[in-house]
C-alpha cells in the first residue's frame, strides 16, 4: 500500500498545486517540494528497512500490493518493488526534488499548472518503475508522456512546438506498438491458460512460438529503444532536451530515458528470454553504434543543450550494449550507468540551464572564459565533464568499466569498438569545457557565480556522483537482491 | 606501520579539499603553507615508512592495507587497498620528496598569480593521484590514479586557461593519453577474462602458470598495457603531447612532465614485469619503442629554441632510455634511471622556470645569454643538472644510471648491438644539446633585461636538487668499478635480476666508448656554439640542412601528420553531419506526408460542382460494379 | 411499356437537372435545377406506383412535394444570407471551405 501512496502523493500534490496557484502562485512550488520530499522520505525509509536485509530474506520482492482494478478484463492494480525498482525510485525522487528546486526561479508563468505537470510526470515515472501489471504499466507509460509533452510545449524554448510534437509522436508510436504486443501476449496467454490476465507473473508462464515471441518482443523493444534512445531512433531526443525547460531536461535525461532501460530489463529479458538472446548481437551492435554516433554528433554541436543531449545518446549506448551482453558484471554496470548517467547528465543540464539564465543563449560559440567570473560553477562543471568522460572516482567510471568488462567476455570486437567511446567522450567533453569555461573571456557583462539555492542543487549532485564512484557497492548490494 | 599507509595519499587529498573548497577565502600565505605543507608531511611520512620498511623486511615484501571494499560483482572484486613494496617505495620517495621541493619552489614561483589556490589544489590532487597510482594493490585502483594524474596534468597544462593555445595543449595531452589509457583498459579486460582477477600480486603469481610463454594472448596483453604506458610516458608514436604540455607553469613541467607522471609508463611496465617477461616479443617492442623514441626526441631537442621545449624533448628521450632498459630486461637499471632523472630533470625545469621568470617570461634561448654572472645560483644548479643530463662521467648521477643502460642494451638477454648503438648515439646527442643549451643561455652577451633574481623559496629547492643530481648516483656503481649496489639490492626484491648474455666484451670497453662519445658530444656543442659559431652560420645557407633542421624542429612532422590523418577528417566528418543525417530521414517522412496532403487536398477545393461530379462518378462506379460483377 | 417511357422521361429530366447543377454558377439556377431533379424523381415514383398498382408511389410524390417546398424555403433563406455576406451568388467564388495546407 505504501507504494500506492507514493503515487497518490504525487498525483494529489499536482492537483493541489494547480488549484492553489489560482489564489497563491507562490504556494505551488512549496507544495510540489513537500510532495517530492515526502516521497523521498518514504522511500529512504523503505531503503533502510529492506536495503540490507533482502539478501537473506525469502523473496526478491520487497513490497507487493495487488488489488483488482477492472477484474472483467483481468486487469489488476499490481505494484511491487525489488532492488532495481528501489534504486530507480530513489533516483526518481532525488532528481525530482532537484527538478522542483531548479524550477524555483525559472518558471514564472502558470506556475501551478507547471508543477502539476512536473509532479504528474514523476508520478508516471514512478508508476512505471513499480507496475507489475502490463496494462497498468502501459497506463503509467502514457501518464508520464502527456504532462512531459505539455512541459515542453508550454514552458520550452523558441522551437518548443516542433520539439514537443516530435517527442510525442516518437514515444507514442513506440507506445502503440507496445500496446499491440501487450494485447497479443494477453490473448495468447488467455487462449493457452483459459484465464485472461495482464499480470506479470501469469504472463511469464506464456509459451510462445519462437517466431511469435520474436515479433511480440520487437513491439516491446521498439518502444523501449525509442525511449532509451537507440540510434537510429534517437532524433527526438536532441530537440526535446534542448527545448525543454531545465527541469524538463533534467527529468528527460535523468529519468525518462531510464524507463526504456528498465523496461528491457524488467519485461523483455524475462518474458522473451530466448528471443532476446537471439537478437543480442544486433542489440549490442546498435548499442555500439549509438556510443560512437552519439559521441561524434556531440562533438559537432554548438548548442550546449544539444551537445549534452547527444552525449546521452552515447552513454545510453553503453546501457544497451551492457544489457545484451548477458553477463552479471555488465548488468550491474548497466544499473550503475542508469543511476550515474541520470546524475551526471542531469547536472550538466542544470548547469546549462544556469548558464542560459545568465547569458540568455545556448550557443557555445558565444561563451568562453566563464571560469574567470564563475569559478565555483566552473569547478562543478569540470567535475561533471570529467564524470561524463568516465573519470575514475566518479560514478560513471564504475558503470562504464563494469559494462565493458562484462561485454568483453561476450564479444571482444564490439567491446573494443565500444571502448573507443572513451576516447570520443574525452573529445566532446573537453571541447565543451574549453568553449564554455576556458579560453579568452568573451562576455563583457558581469556574471554572478552560483547562488545558495544553486549551490545546494549542485553540491548534492556532486556528492552523489563522488559517493557512487567510491562506494558503488551500496547500489550493487541493493540491486543484487534481484537475482 | 602499515596502518599509516593511507596517510600518504590522504594528506595531499586533504590539501586539495581544503584549497578547492575554501581556497578563495584564504590568504596566500595560508594557501602556500597548506599546499606545500601537506606534501612535506607526506614526504616525511614516506621517508619514515621507508626506513621502517628497509629495517624490518615484511614476509611478503610489502606493506598492505585494505581501506574498503570497492566493487564486488559476480566473480569480480576489487578493493581500495594500498600496497607498498620496494618498487613502489622508490616511486613514493621521488613523488613526495621531489614533489615537496617543487611545492616549496612553487610557493615562490607562483606568488604573483591570481589563482594561487587553484594551482596548489591541482598540484595536491596530482600528488594524491600519483601516489594512489604507485600504491595501488590492484589494476583498477592503479587505473584510477592513472586517469587522475591525467586529469591533473590537463588542469595544470591549461592552468592559464585564458590563452586558447594553452587550453588546446591541455586538451591534446588529455586526448592522446586517453588513447593509450583506452588501450590499457582493454588490456585490463583481457587480463580479467583470462585470470579472473586484477589484483597485482595475484596476477604476478597466476600469469606464469596460466599463459604459455610468448603466446599471442600474453603478447597482446603486454602490448595493450605498453600502449597505455606509451601514452602517459610520451613514447613514439604517442609523444606529441609532451612538448605542447610546456604551456603549463614551470613547476608543473618539473613535477608532472619530468619527474613523476611521464614515468608512470615505466612504473606500469616494471610493475607488470611478470606479464612482460612472458612475451619476448613485447619486450623487444618495448626496447625498440624506447630506442626509437630516444633518438627521435633527441634529434628534435638539438634544434629547439624554446628552453622548455628542449627540456621536454630531452625528457621524452630520457624516458625512452628507461623503456629501452626495461625492454632488454634490465629492470632495475630502468628504474634507477627514473630515480636519477627525476632529480636532475626536475632541477632543470625549476631552474629554467627561474630563468624564464627573471627574464620576464622569455622562453627563447637565443634571446637569453650571459646569465652566468647575473644569476649565479641558478647557473650553478643548472650546471649540475645539465652535467647529470649529459652524463658527465663519475661526478654526476646521470652517468651511473645511463651507463648501466648502455651496457645492458648490449649485454642483457634482450639486448643487441643495434640497441646499444642507438643508445650510444642518443648519449652523443644528449651531451650535444645539453652543451648547446648551457652555452647559449648562460654564456655570451646579455640580450634581455634581467629582472629580480629568484627568492629563497625558489633557490633552496634548486640547491637540494642539484646536490642530489650529483650524489644520487653513488648508491649504485658499475660492477667493474666499485661493489656498491644499494639501489638494485632494494629494487630486486621485487624486480627480477638482469640475465646477461655469454661472450660479451668487457664492460670497461663499453664504459670507455660511452665516456668518449659523451665528451665528444660536449666538445661538438662547444665547437659549434662557443668556439667557432661561424660553422652554424655556414650551415644555415645549405638548404638541405635547413630542411633537416625544420624537420627536427617540428618534431619529425608528427603533429602535421596526425593533423592531416586524424584531426582534419574527424572534424570534417563531424561538422558535415552536424545536422544529423538520421534526423533527415524523419524529416523526409514528414515532408512525404505534407506532399501527400497537398495532393489530396486538391479534391477539397471548396467548389460544389467538383463535389457533385465526384459523387456522380462514385454512383456510376458503384452501378458499373453492379453490372460487371 | 408505358411506365418504361415515363421512366425515360424521368431520366432525361434528371440528367437535365444534373447538368444544370453542374454547369450553372448562380445559386438560384442551381436550386431550380435541383427542383427539376426532385421532380424527375417524383415522376419516377408515380410511374413505378402505376406499374405495380400501388398507391405508395403517389404518396411518395406528395412527400417529395412537401419536402421540395420546405427545401426551397430554407435554401432561398440561405441564398439571401450568402448574398448578404459575400455580395455574390457565384458558387465558384464561394469556396471558403477549401482547405489550404500551408497554414
Amino acid at each position: 500500500m505504501i507504494l500506492v501512496w507514493l503515487i497518490i502523493v504525487l498525483l494529489s500534490g499536482g492537483m493541489l498545486c494547480w488549484i492553489t496557484a489560482r489564489w497563491r502562485p507562490m504556494a505551488a512550488k512549496w507544495i510540489a517540494l513537500c510532495a517530492v520530499l515526502a516521497d523521498l522520505a518514504i522511500l529512504l525509509n523503505i531503503w533502510l528497512q529492506y536495503g540490507k536485509g533482502v539478501q537473506a530474506g525469502t523473496g526478491t520482492w520487497m513490497i507487493q500490493y495487488q488489488t483488482a482494478w477492472i477484474p472483467s478484463f483481468g486487469i489488476s492494480f499490481h505494484v511491487a518493488i525489488d532492488g532495481l525498482s528501489l534504486i530507480l525510485l530513489l533516483l526518481t525522487f532525488f532528481l525530482g526534488t532537484l527538478a522542483v528546486l531548479c524550477s524555483w526561479k525559472e518558471i514564472k508563468s502558470r506556475a501551478g499548472f507547471y508543477y502539476f505537470n512536473l509532479l504528474w510526470t514523476l508520478a508516471g515515472i514512478s508508476g512505471v518503475f513499480v507496475a507489475l501489471d502490463l496494462f497498468l504499466f502501459y497506463f503509467f507509460w502514457e501518464v508520464m508522456l502527456v504532462p512531459m509533452y505539455l512541459l515542453i510545449l508550454i514552458w520550452g524554448d523558441k522551437n518548443r512546438r516542433y520539439a514537443a510534437y516530435k517527442f510525442f509522436i516518437f514515444t507514442q508510436a513506440g507506445g502503440l506498438l507496445m500496446l499491440l504486443s501487450i494485447l497479443s501476449l494477453y490473448f495468447i496467454h488467455g487462449a493457452q491458460s483459459g484465464s485472461y490476465s495482464y499480470d506479470y507473473f501469469s504472463l511469464l508462464n506464456t509459451q510462445l512460438e519462437p517466431a511469435a515471441a520474436k515479433w511480440i518482443m520487437m513491439g516491446f523493444m521498439i518502444a523501449f529503444v525509442i525511449k532509451l534512445p537507440m540510434v537510429p531512433f534517437h532524433s527526438w531526443l536532441p530537440d526535446a532536451h534542448s527545448e525543454a525547460p531545465t527541469a524538463g531536461s533534467l527529468i528527460l535525461a535523468g529519468l525518462l530515458l531510464k524507463t526504456g532501460a528498465y523496461g528491457i530489463i524488467r519485461f523483455v529479458l524475462p518474458l522473451f528470454h530466448q528471443a532476446a538472446v537471439d537478437i543480442a548481437w544486433w542489440a549490442m551492435l546498435f548499442g555500439v553504434i549509438g556510443i560512437i554516433y552519439g559521441a561524434l554528433m556531440a562533438f559537432a554541436q554548438t548548442d550546449i543543450k544539444r551537445l549534452i543531449a547527444y552525449t546521452s545518446v552515447s552513454h545510453m549506448g553503453f546501457v544497451l550494449t551492457g544489457i545484451f551482453a548477458f553477463r552479471e558484471i555488465a548488468m550491474q554496470g548497466v544499473v550503475m550507468q542508469i543511476v550515474t548517467h541520470g546524475i551526471s547528465t542531469g547536472a550538466l543540464f542544470v548547469l546549462a540551464g544556469m548558464i542560459k539564465e545568465r547569458l540568455h543563449t545556448r550557443d557555445i560559440s558565444q561563451m568562453g572564459g566563464l571560469w574567470t567570473s564563475m569559478p565555483a560553477m566552473g569547478g562543478v562543471a569540470m567535475l561533471f565533464t570529467m564524470a561524463s568522460l568516465g573519470l575514475p572516482v566518479l560514478g560513471n567510471f564504475i558503470a562504464e568499466f563494469l559494462i565493458l568488462m562484462g561485454t568483453f567476455q561476450a564479444n571482444v570486437l564490439l567491446t573494443v569498438l565500444a571502448s573507443t567511446g572513451l576516447v570520443f567522450s574525452a573529445l566532446y567533453s573537453l571541447r565543451m569545457m574549453q568553449k564554455v569555461f576556458l579560453g579568452p573571456v568573451t562576455s563583457g557583462e558581469k556574471l554572478t557565480d552560483i547562488t545558495a539555492r544553486e549551490m545546494i542543487i549542485l553540491a548534492t549532485l556532486s556528492i552523489a556522483i563522488i559517493l557512487l564512484g567510491l562506494y558503488p557497492q551500496t547500489v550493487m548490494d541493493v540491486v543484487l537482491s534481484k537475482k | 606501520m602499515q596502518e599509516i599507509l593511507f596517510l600518504i595519499p590522504a594528506l595531499p587529498l586533504m590539501g586539495f579539499l581544503i584549497l578547492s573548497l575554501a581556497g578563495r577565502h584564504l590568504s596566500k600565505q595560508v594557501i602556500a603553507v597548506v599546499g606545500a605543507g601537506v606534501v612535506c608531511i607526506a614526504a616525511i611520512t614516506t621517508i619514515w615508512l621507508g626506513i621502517n620498511f628497509l629495517q624490518t623486511p615484511q614476509e611478503n615484501g610489502a606493506y598492505t592495507v585494505t581501506l574498503w571494499r570497492w566493487m564486488n560483482v559476480a566473480n569480480f572484486s576489487c578493493s581500495f587497498s594500498l600496497r607498498v613494496d620496494a618498487l613502489s617505495l622508490v616511486f613514493l620517495f621521488v613523488i613526495t620528496f621531489v614533489g615537496a621541493l617543487i611545492h616549496i619552489y612553487s610557493a615562490g614561483f607562483m606568488k604573483q598569480d591570481r589563482d594561487y589556490a587553484r594551482f596548489f589544489a591541482s598540484m595536491n590532487l596530482f600528488v594524491c593521484a600519483m601516489l594512489i597510482l604507485v600504491m595501488a594493490d590492484n589494476l583498477v585502483l592503479l587505473y584510477l590514479g592513472w586517469e587522475g594524474v591525467g586529469l591533473c596534468s590537463y588542469l595544470l597544462i591549461g592552468f592559464w586557461y585564458e590563452t586558447t593555445a594553452n587550453v588546446q595543449a591541455a586538451n591534446k595531452a588529455f586526448y592522446i593519453t586517453r588513447i593509450g589509457d583506452t588501450a590499457m583498459a582493454i588490456g585490463l579486460f583481457l587480463l580479467f577474462r583470462e585470470l579472473g582477477t586484477l589484483d597485482i600480486p595475484a596476477i604476478q603469481n597466476a600469469a606464469p602458470e596460466h599463459f604459455t610463454k610468448s603466446s599471442p594472448l600474453i603478447t597482446s596483453i603486454a602490448l595493450l598495457l605498453l600502449a597505455g604506458g606509451m601514452g602517459k610516458s610520451a613514447q613514439v608514436p604517442l609523444q606529441t603531447w609532451l612538448p605542447d604540455a610546456m604551456a603549463g607553469p614551470s613547476p608543473v613541467s618539473a613535477l608532472i612532465h619530468a619527474a613523476t607522471m611521464v614515468t608512470a609508463g615505466v612504473y606500469l611496465v616494471a610493475r607488470m614485469h611478470a606479464v612482460f617477461q612472458l612475451s619476448p616479443l613485447a619486450m623487444n617492442i618495448t626496447a625498440t619503442v624506447g630506442a626509437v623514441t630516444l633518438l627521435i626526441a633527441g634529434c628534435s631537442a638539438m634544434v629547439q629554441t624554446d628552453i622548455k621545449r628542449i627540456l621536454a624533448y630531452s625528457t621524452i628521450s630520457q624516458v625512452g632510455y628507461m623503456f629501452l632498459a626495461l625492454g632488454v630486461g634490465a629492470w632495475s637499471a630502468g628504474v634507477f634511471h627514473f630515480f636519477t632523472h627525476a632529480f636532475f630533470k626536475a632541477l632543470l625545469f625549476l631552474a629554467a622556470g627561474a630563468v624564464i621568470e627573471s627574464l620576464h617570461h622569455e622562453h627563447g634561448i637565443f634571446k637569453m645569454g650571459g646569465l652566468k654572472n647575473k644569476l649565479p645560483i641558478v647557473f650553478y644548479t643548472f650546471l649540475a643538472g645539465a652535467a647529470a643530463l649529459a652524463a658527465l662521467p663519475l661526478v654526476t648521477a646521470g652517468f651511473f644510471s645511463k651507463d648501466q643502460i648502455l651496457w645492458y642494451a648490449w649485454s642483457a638477454n634482450g639486448g643487441s648491438p643495434m640497441l646499444w648503438f642507438v643508445a650510444l648515439a642518443g648519449a652523443f646527442i644528449t651531451a650535444f644539446y645539453t652543451t648547446r643549451l648551457m652555452l647559449v643561455v648562460f654564456w655570451g652577451d646579455v640580450k634581455t633585461h634581467i629582472g629580480e633574481p629568484p627568492g629563497r623559496l625558489m633557490t633552496w629547492p634548486l640547491i637540494i636538487l642539484a646536490v642530489l643530481s650529483i650524489v644520487a648516483g653513488f648508491i649504485e656503481w658499475p660492477h667493474n668499478m666499485l661493489h656498491v649496489t644499494l639501489f638494485s639490492d632494494v629494487v630486486q626484491k621485487v624486480l627480477p635480476a638482469v640475465t646477461e648474455k655469454e661472450g660479451v666484451p668487457s664492460e670497461s670497453i663499453f664504459q670507455l666508448i660511452a665516456v668518449v662519445v659523451t665528451l665528444l658530444g660536449i666538445y661538438t656543442g662547444y665547437l659549434l656554439y662557443k668556439k667557432n659559431a661561424s660553422i652554424v652560420a655556414k650551415w644555415k645557407l645549405v638548404s638541405a640542412l635547413v630542411g633537416l633542421r625544420n624537420f627536427f624542429f617540428s618534431g619529425w612532422r608528427f603533429d602535421q601528420f596526425y593533423h592531416t590523418l586524424f584531426v582534419r577528417p574527424f572534424v570534417f566528418v563531424t561538422s558535415l553531419n552536424k545536422q544529423d543525417v538520421i534526423d533527415k530521414i524523419y524529416a523526409g517522412i514528414v515532408s512525404m506526408f505534407q506532399w501527400l496532403n497537398g495532393i489530396f487536398s486538391v479534391s477539397q477545393n471548396g467548389s460544389m460542382r467538383t463535389y457533385v461530379i465526384s459523387v456522380l462518378i462514385g454512383i456510376i462506379f458503384i452501378l458499373a460494379l453492379q453490372f460487371f460483377l | 411499356m408505358q411506365s418504361y417511357s415515363v421512366l425515360v422521361v424521368a431520366a432525361i429530366l434528371f440528367v437535365l437537372g444534373l447538368l444544370g447543377v453542374l454547369t450553372r454558377r448562380n445559386i438560384i439556377f442551381i436550386l431550380i435545377s435541383i427542383e427539376i431533379m426532385l421532380n424527375a424523381a417524383g415522376v419516377a415514383f408515380v410511374a413505378a406506383g402505376a406499374r405495380w398498382g400501388q398507391p405508395d408511389g403517389q404518396v411518395m410524390f406528395l412527400f417529395i412535394l412537401a419536402m421540395a417546398a420546405s427545401e426551397v424555403s430554407v435554401g432561398l433563406a440561405l441564398v439571401m444570407q450568402v448574398y448578404h455576406q459575400h455580395k455574390t451568388l457565384d458558387v465558384s467564388k464561394l469556396n471558403n471551405l477549401k482547405d489550404d495546407i500551408d497554414v
